[in-house]
């Protein structure tokens, strides 16, 4: 269709996250997502039929299609993230499944770290309790777009559009600090099947799309293109090889934005400019590349870069630095300890890093900035200044998530032992 | 707004310009590529599993478009049971010589001979046993990562897999302390005698392998595509007649049009019924499939609910 290729591109996946805890009934919803678009194919069924009947249920328990661990299935509960996969005709869907329980904060600020939209589960009979609104605020400062929250289990509550009402307007009352993702509500029975796929017989009074609809119209694309271009460099080619006899090739992922052939881009921390030689895309020369894309870019001018650098367009260029303001979220089971040296990665760039001052936690039920105190220990989020020995080229976190992001390592260790967006 | 006004609000913005739309392909193509040149930036002694087999046909192809016109820069490792298909075997050989990478060969039959695997029977499928031999052989070459083509939907365990997934000095897969993997900053880092395994295809289905082998036009080996072949039938899988796999009593052979829709080790890889004899063939059947590419194909996954996670934490690929 011609329409398709003159238009911005549409990526054909989208990541999204379930947030809700076991009660809610969310292994069940996804056991339905997956059922009812028929990614589940028969023997997995038969499978889960035989261990329902196990359990002496009577009905299949299709949150049974999602527990993977021998320890979860033995507690019954979601203890990481596992990743599922099911596509429509429009797109192609990566769910990351991730716990409801607060202990396992970090796994949901993990499966958030990669998605663009969450699906928060409300269970009607219960209406907003102080772990969805967790959930919902965990996903804002995650960055994520679009924010859908299924109101499940209304067969429970004889589809009453006036709880369905009362949640949301709930949920939209306590809208601070949701002013940066799109917040959508859907009344759904994931056990019964409404809502989610089908539309089901029992809510006749909603009109608005189903679940799956609701996911296949997220609109990821443009506000990445929209950006300006962010390439941190992965690797440098040795000249020599042709094509590239006398130019080095720089190899990475176009992050965010659009580079086309000829134009002028700065090289990050030197500073110098240059311009756009060729882009060799995956499959050949091109004229241009877009977010997302994995390319080779040959420059005009022979400078010297390595793994490590970025390089950007002139306009509004990222900011170089060498300390940072960020929130991090603590995700080692052993607490931070000053005296202990740690690496912070950011984009392909590795620093020696160290946390000089813990100003605030921030409190997951309210947002507030609370005064810090104690610990840092696992699943805490605080605001934190960071002193790092060579500069990175960043943006803030609420602009640019490739490079507002980074990680800390235990550098003893070698354990991930933080999650840290720059204010 | 409509995507056809964003689009004219975002040409005014930057100048008149064409964007081609971006497939599912395109975005699993470009992650597997931007995952194996961080291997390659960050792991000193990197090695692919190359099996013949058509996920690791895919990954051998990411690695080619990541690097070219460079070399591929990891050695090609394959794990021999000693009870592969020839037609695996022939083809693993024809496509290393083609890109011109150096192959290691870790055999299981040496592992036996050494004496670090003991089979019960001569004839127990040595599937479980690579893991040994696997083992052996990134010790003995020194490798800090070792790349495979596992999937997440394969599997009820690997779906919690990490991309880079980090093996301690046993080789062991330790499920419950996983390193947590934010965005895509993967964390390599390991100590000498330990390893990182990664996998650039997670993200993938059955279905986006088959698509982009179409799109790609890669070569496969034989066994993918329908073909004749003597058969007999156990416990509902359709199971190949070959010098390890044989009928017992009861059991009859008969002659069917069948393809392989995994290629492994030859005791407990069962082909499927099919008439697909092209690649688009292929891809039709595997839309309108209702059985997973495991519960169709492998004798070894039936054992237990867990049995994959259980082989895993072994070190198993």
């Amino acid at each position: 269709m011609e329409k398709e290729t003159t238009t911005v591109s549409q990526p054909g996946v989208l990541r999204f996250i379930t947030a809700g805890s076991v009660d809610d009934g969310k292994s069940t919803l996804i056991g339905r997502l997956l059922h009812d678009s028929r990614a589940i194919l028969e023997d997995q069924f038969a499978a889960v039929e035989r261990a329902s009947r196990r359990r002496g249920q009577d009905a299949v328990d299709l949150s049974l299609l999602t527990d993977g661990l021998e320890a979860e299935r033995e507690q019954g509960i979601t203890i990481d993230v596992a990743y599922r996969y099911f596509a429509t005709p429009r797109r192609k869907f990566i769910i990351a499944d991730t716990p409801g329980h607060e202990q396992y904060t970090r796994n949901m600020v993990t499966g958030a770290s990669t998605a663009q939209a969450a699906v928060v589960l409300i269970d009607a009979r219960k209406g907003l309790l102080p772990q969805s609104r967790r959930h919902i605020y965990l996903a804002t400062l995650l960055g994520l777009s679009d924010i859908i929250v299924a109101i499940n289990k209304m067969d429970l509550v004889g589809y009453d559009e006036r709880v369905f009402l009362a949640i949301r307007d709930e949920v939209l009352r306590f809208g601070r600090g949701l002013a940066h993702s799109r917040v959508s509500f859907i009344p759904i029975s994931a056990s019964v099947g409404d809502m989610v796929v089908e539309r089901g017989e029992h809510l006749t009074w909603w009109t608005g799309p189903t679940l799956l609809e609701a996911l296949e119209a997220v609109d990821v694309s443009r506000s990445l293109l929209d950006l300006p271009p962010r390439f941190p460099v992965q690797l440098v080619t040795r000249p020599g090889l042709p094509p590239l006899v006398e130019l080095r090739g720089y190899l990475g992922r176009l992050e965010s934005g659009v580079l086309r052939r000829g134009q002028e881009v700065i090289v990050l921390p030197s500073g110098r400019g240059t311009t756009i030689r060729d882009i060799v895309s995956l499959e050949g020369s091109s004229e241009e590349a877009i977010a997302g894309d994995s390319i080779t870019l040959l420059l005009g001018d022979q400078l010297d870069i390595s793994r490590g650098d970025m390089i950007a367009g002139t306009f509004a260029p990222p900011s170089l630095t060498q300390s940072i303001s960020a929130r991090l979220c603590w995700l080692n089971t052993e607490p931070f300890e000053a005296q202990r040296r740690y690496l912070l990665r950011h984009t392909t760039r590795t620093v020696k890093a160290r946390i000089r001052n813990i100003d605030a936690r921030v409190n997951i039920h309210t947002l507030d900035r609370d005064q810090f105190v104690g610990n840092l220990a696992m699943n805490d989020i605080v605001h934190a200044q960071l002193a790092l020995q060579q500069p990175i080229a960043c943006d803030p976190y609420e602009t640019n998530r490739a490079t507002g992001a980074f990680i800390l390592i235990d550098e003893v260790t070698n354990q991930t032992v933080a999650a840290g967006w720059i204010d | 707004m409509n995507l056809a006004e964003e689009a004219r609000v975002l040409d005014d913005a930057a100048g008149p310009r064409t964007l081609r739309t971006r497939t599912q392909l395109d975005w699993l193509e470009s992650e597997g590529v931007h995952i194996l040149r961080e291997v390659a930036g960050e792991c000193t002694n990197p090695a692919l599993l190359f099996s013949g087999g058509k996920d690791s046909a895919v990954v051998l192809r990411l690695a080619e478009k990541a690097f070219r016109p460079a070399q591929i820069p990891f050695t090609i490792v394959h794990i021999d049971t000693g009870h592969n298909f020839p037609e695996a075997i022939e083809f693993r050989d024809r496509r290393v010589a083609e890109l011109g990478v150096k192959l290691v060969v870790g055999s299981v039959e040496d592992s036996i001979k050494r004496g670090t695997v003991r089979l019960r029977r001569p004839d127990e499928s040595r599937n479980a046993a690579q893991s040994v031999t696997l083992l052996e052989t990134i010790a003995k070459y020194g490798f800090d990562a070792c790349i495979g083509g596992a999937r997440r939907d394969e599997e009820k365990a690997r779906a919690k897999e990490r991309i880079f997934s980090f093996r301690d000095d046993f080789g062991q897969w330790d499920p419950k302390h996983q390193r947590p993997e934010l965005w895509n900053l993967y964390n390599a880092r390991v100590n000498p005698g330990e390893h990182v395994r990664v996998f650039p295809i997670s993200n993938w289905t059955e279905l986006d392998v088959w698509q982009y082998i179409e799109r790609e036009e890669l070569d496969l080996p034989s066994l993918y595509f329908s073909h004749r072949r003597p058969v007999f039938r156990r416990n509902g899988l359709v199971v190949a007649v070959t010098h390890v796999t044989q009928p017992k009593e009861g059991e009859k052979i008969e002659e069917l049009s069948v393809r392989f829709r995994t290629v492994g080790d030859m005791t407990c890889t069962c082909p499927v019924e099919s008439d697909a004899v092209t690649v688009a063939e292929i891809v039709a059947e595997t839309v309108h499939t209702r059985i997973t590419e495991r519960g169709a194909t492998r004798m070894d996954d039936q054992t237990s609910d867990a049995s994959m996670e259980r082989r895993k934490k072994e070190g198993y690929f």
